[in-house]
This record gives C-alpha cells, sequence and structure tokens, in this order.
C-alpha cells in the first residue's frame, strides 16, 4: 500500500454528476449529510432534468448535485467545483464547464463506450485523447469494480448498475477522510426488508473507499476541518424541509390545526410529502384535485379557524390568483408559499428563478395588495415561513411567502432553534355577540374579527362582492368601495409598524449598494465580501419584507452614490424601487434556471465601482 | 379539534336558539331574486325544513359560487361564504376537513357547479365528504342574462347560441352516479313536499349529498319543466321513485316501468297484459339499477324519474382524514415541536 499524503483544504466543492437514473442526488445527499455532522459549514445545489428517467446517456438527462463545504463560512453552492465526478460522456460534457483548471476529475470509464460518446457528441473519448490534460483525471472503471464487489450474489445487471453510485460515494468518502457511519445506518434503515440490496450497497460503499485505499491512482487525500460555526446544535436542512417545519411551528404556537390544500408541483411537492407526515401533529393535508381546489379548501379551512394554507409554484399561483383576491376581500388568514422555478408558463420545472415577485406583488385583478415574505436561505425557510403565518393571523390577510427551487431543494446546516424562544402566536376567535360586526376593526391593525361557524351568535355571511365597511353587508356604494380599497390597503401598510427595520451588512453609507431579496443572499454575501476585503466601499441590504417593505428601506438607499440589485429575472425588484424609491438603482439579471456565481456579482461591482473612480 | 376551536365549540348557544322556527333560519337581508324565481321555493322549503334537523344554526354553512343561485346563504341566518365562481364545492371541502362537526350546505347552479366547477363537483362526490349540494338547475345561464349552459338542451337557442346549441346536455344525476356518489336524488321547485322530504333526506345522509332541484327561470328561460310540475301533463311526465315500491305513473297509476332486459320501458297496466308485478321495483341501494333509472332522463317516450336514484353508505372523508391522525397520535403521541426539531442527525458546536 501506497503512503498517501494528507493535504489540508478550507473549502472544496464537489459535483456529483451522471444519468438521472444513476442517483446521483441520492450521493449528494449522503456526502452532504456526513458532511454536516463533521461540522462543515456547506451550501447544496441539486440539478436535475425534469424527466424522471430521460433516455439514458444523454446530455438532457444529466443530474447533478453540487456541494460547497468548509472549515470557513459557505455561502453559495460554489461558482466552480474542484472536483468533478462523472458517471458518464454527457455528465462531463455537461459539466465540465464548471470545472476549475487544475481540477479533478473521476470518471466511471464504463460510461464512455462507444455509445455513450456519441450521445454525447464526442468524436473521441476524452478519457484518452488527451484533450483533459489541465485536468487531475482519474478514469475508474466504476461499474465494473461494482460489479467484482457483488458478483458471489448472483444479482441482476440492472441492479449492479443500480448501486455504482455507492462505489463513487465511497471513493469520495475516502478522498476527504469522511466516516462512513451515517450512509452505512441509512442504507441499513431504508433497504432493511431488501437483505439483498442491502448487503449489494454496503458492499459496493465499502468497496469504493477500499478500492481508493489501496490502488495507487490517489496520491493525496484531503482534510477539511470543522467551521467554526456559532455554539450550539445543528443539523442539516433543506429549504423545502425548514419551510414545512416553519409551518407547523407556527401552528402549534397558535394553538391551531394547520391545514394544507396543494397539488404537486416541482419543486414544491416535498413540502406537501413532507407535512402529510406529521399526523400527530394534528396537520390535515389534503392533496386537491387542481391548484384551485388547494388553495380554496385552504381558505375554507382558514374560514374554519385552521391555519390555511397552500404550497405551489408560479404556474400554480396563475391558476389561484382569484382565490387569493377572495382572500383579500373577505380577509381570512392564509398562507400561499411559492416555491419559484423557471417561467413563463411550465418553463423550467426543476430550475431555479425569481421572476414571480410582481406577480406576487400585482397579479390579480382588482386593487389586491397581499403582504409577501422571502426566505434568503434554506434554513432560513423555516423562520420566514412562522413569520408568514404569525403576520396573516394578527392581520387576517393572505400572505405570500416566496422560497425558489435552488433554497427548496438546496441544505445547509442549520442551528436549532429554541422552540420555546420563538414569538409568541396568539390568534383570538371572536365570541361576544355584545357590538359584533363582521368587518368592524382593530385599531392598531385594522383586522377584522375571526368568527368562526359554530360560535353561538355570531352568524354571519362572507364573500367576494365588495362589503360594506362595519356591516360586511354586501354593498356597492361608490364611496364605500373606495373606502374599502383604502383600508385593505392601509391594514397591509401597517404590517411596517412591526417589521424589523432592514439592516444593511457593511457600512451604512457608501458607493454602492447592493439590494437583493431571497435566494441571491448567499452569492451576493460573497461577492460583496471579497469587494469589501479588499477595502471597497460596498454594503449589501437584503430585503425579507417585499410588501410592505420596512420603513427605513428609502433612507438607506438614499446613502449610497450607486445601487445595485441582482435579481433572477429581467429586473423586478429594481423596477418596485424605482418607482417606489425614486433612485437609480440598477440591476444585474440572470435568466438561466441558476443561481448566480458569486463571480458574476463581484464583476458588475467591480465595473459599476470603476465608472465612479 | 385544536384548543381555540374546542373552546368556542364548549360556548352554549343563546336560549332562544333552543326552539328553532323556519322563521330563525331567515336571515335579515333582503332577498333579490325576479319575482316568480324558482329559489323563492327552495329557500323557503329550506327554511322549512331545517328546523326539524335538530342542528342549531350557528353549526350550520351554506357556501355558495357564483350565480343566482349563489346569493342564497345571504338569505339563510347560519354562516355563509358566497365565494367565487365554480369553488363551493373545494371551499366546503377544506371547511369541512377543518371542522367536521359543522352541517355543510352548498347551494350552486348548473353553471356554477357543473360548468366551471364541474372538476370541484366529481371529486367532491367520489372522496364523500359529508356535505349536502343543493344543485339548481335551470337549463340557463340567469345572472349573465341567458347563455346555454351545460344541462340546455341541444338546439337551443339563446343569446350566445343564435343559431342552436351544439352542445349536448349532462345528465347531472347520471354525472353524479359516474363520479361514485352515494346519495343522488332529483327533485322540483313547484313540489314543496317532495323537496322538503329529498333536503330531509339529504341532511340526515352521511357522505356527500347530490340534489338536483329542477328550478324555473321565469326570465330567461320560462316553463323550461313545466311539463314535470303543472297539472295537466306531470302525472304522465313523472315518475317518482320510491324506495320498495313499483314504479307507477299516470293520473290513475294506471302506468308502469318495467325492465325489457337492462332498457326500462313504458307498459300500461290496464289491458291486462302487464300487472303491478312485472314492473320495476325501486331500490336506492342497488347501485345498478341507479345508472339505469337515471339514463331515462332524456329518453323519449320516457317518464322523468323523480326521486332518490341512490342512497348508500360509504366511508366517509374527513372521518378517514381524523381516523388517521388519531392513530398517529395514539401511536407516536401528541407532536412536540421540541423533539421534532432535534431529530435526525444532530452535532454541537462548542
Amino acid at each position: 500500500m501506497a503512503e498517501k499524503t494528507i493535504q489540508n483544504l478550507e473549502e472544496v466543492t464537489i459535483r456529483f454528476a451522471g444519468d438521472s437514473g444513476d442517483g446521483m442526488q441520492l450521493t449528494g445527499t449522503q456526502f452532504t449529510n456526513t458532511t454536516a455532522i463533521l461540522g462543515n459549514d456547506l451550501s447544496t445545489l441539486p440539478d436535475y432534468p425534469a424527466e424522471i428517467r430521460a433516455p439514458a446517456g444523454t446530455l438532457f438527462g444529466v443530474s447533478g448535485f453540487q456541494i460547497h463545504f468548509g472549515s470557513t463560512e459557505i455561502n453559495t453552492p460554489g461558482d466552480q467545483c474542484d472536483v468533478l465526478v462523472a458517471m458518464n460522456a454527457a455528465a462531463l460534457k455537461v459539466n465540465l464547464g464548471s470545472l476549475i483548471d487544475g481540477g479533478t476529475i473521476i470518471a466511471n470509464s464504463d460510461g464512455f463506450n462507444d455509445k455513450n460518446l456519441k450521445l454525447a457528441g464526442y468524436a473521441s473519448n476524452p478519457l484518452t485523447d488527451g484533450s483533459l490534460q489541465k485536468y487531475h483525471l482519474h478514469s475508474v472503471d466504476i461499474t465494473k469494480l461494482t460489479g467484482l464487489a457483488i458478483q458471489d450474489m448472483n444479482l441482476s445487471s440492472k441492479l449492479v448498475d443500480r448501486s455504482k453510485n455507492f462505489f463513487a460515494l465511497g471513493m469520495m468518502y475516502w478522498m476527504y477522510n469522511r466516516p462512513m457511519e451515517s450512509t452505512i445506518d441509512w442504507i441499513e434503515k431504508k433497504f432493511g426488508n431488501k437483505p439483498e440490496i442491502k448487503e449489494a450497497n454496503l458492499r459496493v460503499l465499502k468497496a469504493g473507499w477500499n478500492f481508493s485505499e489501496t490502488t495507487e491512482i490517489f496520491a493525496v487525500r484531503y482534510e477539511v476541518g470543522p467551521a467554526k460555526l456559532a455554539p450550539g446544535k445543528y443539523r442539516n436542512i433543506t429549504g423545502n424541509q425548514a419551510l414545512a417545519w416553519g409551518l407547523i411551528a407556527a401552528a402549534k404556537k397558535a394553538k391551531l390545526d394547520l391545514f394544507l390544500g396543494s397539488y404537486p408541483i416541482t419543486p414544491a411537492s416535498d413540502i406537501l410529502h413532507e407535512l402529510s407526515v406529521y399526523k400527530h401533529f394534528g396537520v390535515k393535508t389534503f392533496q386537491a384535485e387542481d391548484e384551485i381546489a388547494g388553495v380554496t379548501s385552504a381558505l375554507g379551512a382558514s374560514f374554519g379557524g385552521a391555519l390555511g394554507v397552500t404550497t405551489t409554484s408560479g404556474p400554480g399561483v396563475a391558476l389561484k390568483t382569484e382565490a387569493i383576491g377572495l382572500a383579500v376581500m373577505v380577509e381570512l388568514p392564509l398562507i400561499i408559499v411559492n416555491v419559484q422555478r423557471g417561467g413563463p408558463s411550465t418553463g423550467l420545472p426543476t430550475k431555479t428563478e425569481q421572476a414571480d415577485l410582481l406577480q406576487s406583488l400585482y397579479g390579480r385583478n382588482g386593487e389586491a395588495p397581499v403582504p409577501i415574505i422571502a426566505a434568503a436561505t434554506p434554513a432560513d425557510c423555516f423562520e420566514t415561513a412562522f413569520e408568514a403565518s404569525r403576520i396573516a393571523l394578527k392581520y387576517m390577510t393572505p400572505i405570500f411567502c416566496l422560497s425558489d427551487g435552488y433554497l427548496g431543494n438546496g441544505s445547509e446546516p442549520w442551528l436549532i432553534p429554541d422552540y420555546n424562544a420563538l414569538p409568541e402566536i396568539a390568534p383570538k376567535f371572536r365570541t361576544e355577540k355584545e357590538g359584533f360586526f363582521p368587518y368592524s376593526r382593530d385599531e392598531h391593525t385594522l383586522s377584522r374579527p375571526w368568527a368562526i361557524p359554530g360560535t353561538p351568535g355570531l352568524e354571519h355571511r362572507i364573500g367576494g362582492l365588495e362589503k360594506q365597511h362595519i356591516t360586511g353587508n354586501v354593498n356597492y356604494e361608490p364611496l364605500n368601495h373606495e373606502f374599502m380599497i383604502k383600508m385593505r390597503a392601509e391594514k397591509v401598510e401597517r404590517i411596517a409598524n412591526e417589521i424589523p427595520l432592514a439592516k444593511v451588512e457593511g457600512d451604512s453609507q457608501g458607493d454602492l449598494l447592493v439590494v437583493g431579496w431571497g435566494g441571491t443572499y448567499g452569492s451576493i454575501k460573497s461577492a460583496v465580501a471579497h469587494h469589501r476585503q479588499k477595502g471597497n466601499s460596498v454594503s449589501h441590504l437584503h430585503l425579507r419584507w417585499l410588501n410592505p417593505m420596512p420603513k427605513n428601506v428609502g433612507e438607506i438607499l438614499y446613502k449610497f452614490k450607486h445601487i445595485l440589485v441582482p435579481e433572477l429575472n429581467l429586473g423586478q425588484l429594481v423596477k418596485v424601487l424605482r418607482a417606489k424609491y425614486l433612485v437609480p438603482a440598477v440591476g444585474l439579471n440572470k435568466i438561466q434556471g441558476l443561481p448566480f456565481k458569486s463571480i458574476e456579482i463581484e464583476k458588475k461591482i467591480e465595473e459599476i465601482l470603476r465608472g465612479t473612480k | 379539534m385544536s384548543v381555540l376551536v374546542d373552546e368556542v365549540m364548549k360556548l352554549s348557544p343563546p336560549p332562544s336558539d333552543q326552539k328553532a322556527s323556519s322563521k330563525d333560519f331567515q336571515s335579515d337581508q333582503d332577498v333579490r331574486w325576479c319575482p316568480g324565481c324558482g329559489d323563492y321555493s327552495i329557500l323557503a322549503q329550506t327554511q322549512r325544513v331545517m328546523p326539524d334537523l335538530g342542528i342549531p344554526r350557528h353549526r350550520m354553512v351554506f357556501v355558495s359560487g357564483i350565480g343566482c343561485s349563489s346569493r342564497f346563504p345571504y338569505y339563510m341566518n347560519t354562516y355563509g361564504f358566497h365565494s367565487i365562481h365554480g369553488r363551493a364545492t373545494a371551499i366546503a371541502s377544506g371547511l369541512k376537513m377543518a371542522r367536521p362537526e359543522l352541517s355543510m350546505w352548498v347551494v350552486t347552479g348548473d353553471g356554477d357547479g357543473l360548468s366551471i366547477g364541474g372538476n370541484h363537483m366529481i371529486h367532491l362526490l367520489r372522496r364523500n365528504l359529508d356535505i349536502n349540494v343543493l344543485l339548481f338547475n335551470n337549463q340557463i345561464y340567469g345572472l349573465t342574462k341567458g347563455q346555454y349552459s351545460p344541462t340546455s338542451e341541444k338546439g337551443k337557442i339563446t343569446k350566445s347560441t343564435p343559431f342552436g346549441s351544439i352542445d349536448y346536455p349532462f345528465n347531472p344525476a347520471a354525472l353524479a352516479l359516474g363520479s361514485s356518489a352515494t346519495f343522488v336524488a332529483r327533485t322540483l321547485d313547484r313540489d314543496p313536499k317532495h323537496m322538503q322530504a329529498i333536503i330531509k333526506r339529504a341532511a340526515e345522509h352521511k357522505g356527500t349529498s347530490f340534489v338536483e332541484v329542477y328550478q324555473n327561470c321565469n326570465v330567461f328561460n320560462d316553463g323550461a319543466f313545466f311539463q314535470f310540475t303543472e297539472k295537466d301533463t306531470k302525472d304522465d311526465t313523472v315518475v317518482y321513485l320510491e324506495h320498495g315500491k313499483p314504479l307507477t305513473f299516470g293520473k290513475e297509476k294506471d302506468k308502469g316501468i318495467r325492465l325489457n332486459g337492462f332498457s326500462p320501458e313504458v307498459v300500461s297496466l290496464k289491458d291486462g297484459k302487464w300487472s303491478v308485478n312485472d314492473l320495476l321495483v325501486h331500490n336506492e341501494k342497488d347501485t345498478t339499477l341507479s345508472f339505469i333509472l337515471a339514463d331515462m332522463t332524456y329518453k323519449s317516450g320516457l317518464p322523468r324519474p323523480i326521486g332518490i336514484f341512490l342512497a348508500i353508505d360509504r366511508p366517509v372523508y374527513e372521518q378517514e382524514m381524523v381516523r388517521q391522525i388519531v392513530f398517529a397520535q395514539e401511536k407516536r403521541g401528541d407532536g412536540d415541536m421540541v423533539k421534532l426539531l432535534n431529530s435526525g442527525d444532530t452535532w454541537t458546536v462548542q
């Protein structure tokens, strides 16, 4: 056995890539969980096609999972990867561009046969034609080695093929010196009642490790020490899971039942899956016949005194629009979760985008103001969903809780919050008959009373027709209509009275302020940090509340010479800021279904700063 | 049930609600349907039946969509939700799931319930939530002033079909049966007694009750059902379905329906060829028979069946939902948020 050197690294980005049936998401998730338990900071980016099992070997069938981890603070899934695990030729072709010069390729040579090469559009085999000279190429016949590891088990070639991702995982565990226990436990639980598959996967995982340990292909292995995270108990969490838990926590605090009406849609379905597990929390999940029934059933449940939630993505919001307008009119709490994806229309179902901000703000008939809150990181989805619920209940209003495909599927270590320290949510049902009117209002919040069916003496009717102030009776009088339109707008505006003031990361004045919202947080933060290290006058403002905006946003904007708004759309927040605050903000826009690389933002910042000097 | 809802349900109603009359179910709003509209009768019969159900009005909810019929909740002194077009069934479903103890009523029309809301309707029926659906069928769009509806007869001339409609109409009873409904009935706006009996049966049924009410729109489709409701014709055009009884009709009950193979046919009981013993006997528990009876609807030469086509028991959706929750709570204990947050693979940073 050759002596292996161990090299210390601060941070590494690995990309696992293969056919959509190769189990790359699973491999990446396992590597992530193990890495999280080791105490690294991390950020992940699953990147998979809309096709469940695209034809094998094709470019469009490539599924990838990128993890960026380190002993330092990690804000993004990594602009480029240091290591590319390519299970076939197409995976190499699609992902080579994201590999750094001098990076490492671990290629499954069996995935580079003539057919694979042709499908990937390679004229000659890149593993042997010398075209990958600038990289550290390790060509390993993973398929064959997997087969050898379990050849005495007489498994079908299909089963052997399905196990090979564990070989690759074993190799990466060895290379980055990670313990395999967590994955071993997982395999034992997952395949407990399928002893053959369990045995095969365990053997292949260990074979991958042993192969790396024994052969002389790898001379170096790496050590990435734990990150200096704030003290406390951590777990790794995806955005969709965090969002689901935030909703459960809010319902529990509020002493209400959580009702989810939802229709499956990528990339939001995992929230439905997650919530359907927690029946012992009294969570009721309803897979409706369509998006409209998803939202209307949730609104019906809200009328009955539940915390009504509907989860979806952009196309689903389009269908729910009329019902959201109804929720505005009847002034009942309703959480609309939009895990945004590439649009328009069906667009890019599995890719991320943040192009539904204006839809959330204005996408309804009539003057129908709806508050909007957006999560910034995967773990932040918990707090965002919790806060959305708190405000919806307090102000008796529908609310948009925005996430996106990158946040929903991405994951990061999460400092587990103290449930008892979370803010109180204390909704009250109206029960006093004396002086009850369905549309009387709280003097501070302007919210109307929540009188649920079953309350003696408070029988009343609500609906989508314009309401008379106080009585709630149908009313078509011109001045009443204008009054009520303004009342509903004012109610949403008043939320600004209690949301925290916006906080600038960096100096509170200077040359350039980068303003972001949603899932761009990590990339902007990294880009701004790099510039600040260089001594440039750049700050970062990230908006959690998009409607209403914190009261001090204008003041903050006016203190910078330049305002840059990076967004994964054609410029939606920038439009709002320009209209609302009359500032000459400019956009940086990317609409590729992928998150920003921080270098892209860094470059744009540089451009602007250079122009100023 | 959540703690907060539980507290509300413990409140006792005012003593005046103990012995309710139909008047107690009338709200303070002026009824604004056109004079002579069939809706008035349906409202009156509903208000008449309500006190007999023994359910206090604060535990009743009427949900509607859009259309003339959907104004109904405003006139009922219960809880009510006048929602958006076609979605009453979905809103009611959510409310019923959240609050299984409430008495739920959906009021809809042929446009609201079968056109824009057709999808929600069929799914409500197959799920079998305990909701009572009153579908006012006037075979026309009234609120939008006279376009044809999904139950309008083929060839109908309306504002939007000046050359006659080329749409084939839905048969609501057959649609409901095809959606695996557990209670399907048809009644008439001009037969108050029958309607009251049907509404009562619908209320008592555990599961979704689908009640089609033939309702005259005297402004845009006057007389659409007169052949079934008016004295001089109705005896020969309507056959009332009564459980366990042979299907007879005619002024002197001198005609009947017998099955020829699977096809119903009219026979005379006067000429000595057929007797009552040869007739089809109604059985509202028989799903196969219900399809045959519903299929009589648009067949020329056959009387229109009125009454309960089917009334069978099947597990009720929201009860199944509750059962799963109770089971999970018994097995795993009440959900503990602190435990959940700290579950799975965790690690501690000192």
